[in-house]
């Protein structure tokens, strides 16, 4: 038996770069999911946190980091899951906001504007950013996600939910 | 009762709440008003399903029999599961659905709030985590709640129909037993007597901006603490267990 040792650092760089099952334009990293590596008695433990409580891509993820790790002979892997701190959309590093609308999802603004009963949340659209954009409805196509339509280029987009 | 006895049944309760509640809105599941609609009763019914794997994966950890989340959901009799009767109440007409969806997630919102400062690790953290989502749920069923009780005068009967109907559950959503009391001393559970107040108050506005009428107090029915249920819950649990009873074990 082939016996690696790295450091978590190492580890952690190995597994950063895995992309979100469904929004594949950024990593898991870049999400935030992806909350720390340690290293206790030969075992390595990856911390991940799901963005909502029922994220069913944790599973995927899970097994992406154990395979990644496993083809450069770490096999001592346990994939932890935490729910605090609670995820928040304010860990999105400013390049994964770019990369979101790039992707035309509207990227999220700061959490602090999800205030109960506020609808004055302004998102702009992430084709002809235009500010006159409506809600269509606060669910969108995965849990992370709304639907709104410009008013302007009257496309349809999806939104990042600020969480 | 030990403390974790009672740590046990308390867990058990709030994920036995969320367990049903969200098989019963996956029920709507392609059958939603409109396509939207669709997508975000879903999307509750997803997060529902998410808390309560969360709940009754720590229940089964403060057990220790070495079950997992999926034992306690599938191989219980109906005498076992202790979620509100509230919760089981089925789905019936749109106007039942949001009115169901109101009482519950303003419950839900000034319950997890408070659970979020419990001496309980796990149980805050699985609050802080669940807060967020619940705020889309108490918008979303406030939204509808004023749009149909001040819609139509088709959407407004049914709405005050609706709430009607479901009022004799919301009394047990306060009841308090051993279980609350030995963990309230411990700083673990929330004390309810404040947050009926708050919800009382929260309910009535709502109500009173979507036009609709406050029912008088009437009686209340109570039971589920001890497991005693409607006749709900038992063609919910035929329909849920029945995998996991006709091939036990059974895996994707």
């Amino acid at each position: 038996m082939v016996t690696v040792d790295l450091y978590p650092d190492e580890v952690y760089n190995l597994i950063s770069e895995i992309p979100d099952p469904e929004i594949p334009v950024i990593t898991i990293k870049d999400l935030g999911i992806l909350r720390g590596v340690r290293v206790e008695d030969g075992v390595y433990t990856v911390t991940i946190t799901p963005t909502y409580t029922a994220c069913p891509a944790m599973g995927m993820i899970s097994d992406q980091i154990k395979e990644i790790l496993g083809s450069h002979g770490v096999t001592n892997v346990e994939v932890e899951l935490t729910y605090k701190p609670a995820w928040t959309t304010d860990w999105l590093t400013q390049e994964a906001k770019l990369k979101l609308k790039k992707y035309g999802i509207a990227p999220p603004n700061h959490s602090s504007c999800s205030k109960l009963f506020s609808t004055a949340e302004i998102v702009s659209c992430p084709r002809c950013n235009s500010k006159h954009t409506s809600l269509i409805s606060r669910f969108g196509s995965t849990a992370c996600k709304a639907l709104y339509k410009c008013d302007d280029c009257k496309e349809t987009f999806d939104a990042f939910k600020c969480h | 009762m030990t403390t974790k006895d009672a740590a046990y049944t308390y867990t058990i309760r709030l994920g036995d709440d969320a367990l049903i509640l969200g098989h019963r809105l996956s029920e709507l599941c392609s059958r939603g008003p409109i396509l939207e609609e669709d997508l975000a009763l879903t999307n509750v019914a997803l997060d529902m399903i998410g808390r309560a794997q969360a709940l009754l994966k720590y229940a089964a950890d403060i057990e220790g029999k070495g079950k997992t989340d999926d034992d306690i959901a599938y191989r219980r009799a109906e005498i076992n599961y202790y979620n509100h009767l509230l919760i089981e109440q089925p789905n019936a007409d749109f106007a039942h659905t949001i009115a169901r969806q109101l009482f519950v997630s303003v419950f839900e919102f000034l319950f997890y709030t408070e659970l979020e400062k419990s001496r309980d690790e796990t149980l805050a953290a699985i609050a802080s985590k669940t807060i967020k989502e619940i705020k889309y749920h108490m918008q979303h069923a406030i939204d509808w709640t004023l749009r149909l009780g001040d819609g139509t005068s088709e959407s407004h009967n049914r709405m005050q129909t609706a709430v009607n109907d479901l009022w004799m559950y919301t009394g047990e959503l306060f009841e308090m037993d051993e279980v609350d009391a030995q963990l309230m001393r411990d700083g673990i559970a929330v004390d309810l007597i404040p947050i009926k107040a708050q919800w009382h108050n929260d309910i009535k506005t709502v109500l009173s901006k979507a036009t609709l009428l406050i029912p008088e107090d009437t009686y209340m029915q109570t039971g589920s603490k001890k497991g005693i249920h409607t006749e709900n819950l038992g063609h919910i649990l035929s329909e849920m267990q029945y995998l996991q009873r006709a091939y036990p074990d059974a895996v994707w």
